[in-house]
């Protein structure tokens, strides 16, 4: 017998999908300006086995000779991008939500064992919950790194203001290239994120569209599985279950 | 109970199977709508006239990064200094203003200010004269790249402190008490005018802020702005401008070569 249960709160979902334009503004607005000092790449020496970037990614998305507008745009989005990303991290601390998204003792090693599954090595897995201790470590870690690329930005913005911070970043060179970084962190996050939710499956994706998710009735709810308490977002929302059909 | 219990089961599976379809309908209509509402702002902010070479309320977004920029910024907060061991000449990046044909032996430092005053015509020794500073600091140009140079010069309040210019009464300046005399803009620009940069007061009369004459140690090279230029830490690049030809304090905001090509007029540090 199926059922309906609530599984993301809406703000969360509104959160989510809002960060998805603004994160790719902000990159975009980003290359427009790393075009104009393209000085990193993978290499030894004289060696290079990848220059960020090749010509032709360029030329594919009409990148060059774009600095002011890239500027204005960065500049101009990043406002929009630290208010999402605040207001999100302030929803999740007041509603509870945090517990299902902070690693905590267990995650690191379940997060391996989760790892060494999808990846087919092991048949098992730890108990997933909501959230297993992979997606707490990255749900989290991404945050951290939005944190990161607000910090990191902050010091080359406006180096002078904040020399301390260049500072303790490593200087403003190091800043740009740890501003750079984060980046590429997000395109892996992005790569390895799109794969698992079209690994787990359209219900899993309609989750986070809808809020909510089709259970079996033999199917604990996944927020009591994890150990957690019911938030408020999550309780009393069971939506199916005709009355008088309880077995 | 007189229903047999699976049929029951099948009724609510179909229930539920219905509702989350219904569900799945409204939220794809909620976020298309959504999606086009971004795509419609999106759409009509890059097609907004332009106001200095970007859509206005893009420009209009700078000017209040800009207030926030000027209200967090304080004159005791200084740029990072170097070891004189690190110091490198930086690429000659750009000629804008230093194209013509130019007689460093007639160049004047015209020192002007709209108050009306008369304008000044000062030598380089005149400059020189001043008390000289050698510092160590990182060029930061625009595009990204950045350079630590050593920079020798005199300090542009110490140049408004000798010759005035700076206040509308003409009093001598005094930080502490005569702020609101200040004028409230600084315009430089090149001897023929082809290059010009506007500067807010409290930049320039940061501390750090140098009418420079020599450059890691040397004379100043043409191509580097010979014989006075700005080196100011606590704007990018653009701001640096080389040959100085005339200082004019306004309480206009003057024009900038870069940001009437689409940068931010503040362009602080």
């Amino acid at each position: 017998m199926l059922r309906l249960e609530a599984k993301h709160p809406r703000a969360v979902r509104w959160f989510h999908w809002i960060n998805v334009p603004l994160l790719v503004g902000m990159i975009w607005s980003g290359l427009l300006i790393y075009w104009a000092n393209d000085v990193y790449r993978i290499g030894w020496g004289g060696f290079t086995l990848f220059h960020f970037f090749p010509n032709w990614f360029y030329d594919a998305l009409h990148l060059k000779f774009r600095l002011a507008e890239g500027m204005a745009w960065h500049f101009f989005l990043m406002w929009l991008f630290v208010v999402n990303g605040l207001t999100y991290v302030t929803y999740t601390a007041v509603s509870g939500e945090w517990r299902q998204l902070l690693p905590n003792r267990r995650s690191l090693r379940e997060a391996i064992q989760v790892m060494l599954h999808d990846l087919k090595i092991v048949k098992t897995l730890p108990p997933q919950g909501k959230f297993n201790a992979a997606q707490r470590i990255a749900y989290t870690g991404v945050v951290l790194m939005g944190a990161g690329s607000v910090i990191t930005g902050i010091a080359i913005y406006k180096p002078v203001q904040f020399a301390w911070l260049v500072w303790l970043l490593g200087g403003y060179e190091a800043a740009r290239f740890e501003h750079f970084l984060l980046v590429v962190g997000y395109v892996l996050f992005f790569a390895i994120h799109i794969s698992q939710v079209i690994r787990a499956g359209w219900s899993n994706f309609r989750a986070m569209v809808t809020g909510f998710e089709v259970v079996g009735a033999d199917e604990p709810s996944s927020g009591l599985l994890a150990g957690a308490m019911p938030t408020p977002a999550t309780s009393g929302t069971i939506i199916g279950a005709a009355p008088g059909a309880t077995k | 109970m007189t229903t047999p219990v699976s049929s029951s089961d099948h009724r609510n599976d179909q229930q539920v199977k219905r509702q989350i379809q219904r569900m799945t309908r409204r939220s794809f209509a909620v976020g298309a709508v959504a999606a086009v509402g971004g795509l419609a702002g999106w759409g009509w902010l890059t097609t907004r006239p332009d106001d200095e070479a970007i859509p206005w309320p893009l420009r209009r977004m700078l000017r209040w990064n800009e207030q926030v920029s000027r209200g967090y910024f304080r004159p005791t907060r200084l740029a990072p200094t170097f070891s004189q061991d690190i110091a490198r000449m930086p690429r000659v990046n750009g000629h804008i203003g230093l194209d013509g044909r130019f007689d460093p032996a007639a160049w004047r430092l015209r020192l002007e200010n709209t108050a009306g005053a008369k304008p000044l015509a000062l030598t380089l020794q005149d400059i020189q004269a001043l008390p000289r500073v050698d510092t160590v600091v990182e060029l930061k140009c625009i595009e990204g790249w950045s350079d630590p140079v050593r920079w020798t010069g005199a300090r542009m309040s110490d140049l408004v402190a000798k010759f005035g210019r700076a206040t509308r009464s003409g009093r001598a300046i005094d930080l502490e008490h005569t702020a609101s005399d200040l004028f409230r803009y600084v315009m430089l620009s090149t001897p023929d005018a082809a290059y010009y940069v506007g500067l807010d007061i409290e930049s320039a009369l940061h501390p750090q802020t140098l009418l420079c004459y020599e450059m890691n140690g040397e004379p100043l090279t043409p191509g580097h702005g010979a014989p006075l230029r700005l080196a100011i830490p606590v704007k990018y690049g653009i701001k640096n401008i080389k040959r100085i030809g005339t200082i004019r304090f306004t309480d206009e905001r003057p024009a900038d070569y870069w940001a009437e090509r689409g940068y931010d007029w503040y362009a602080g540090h």
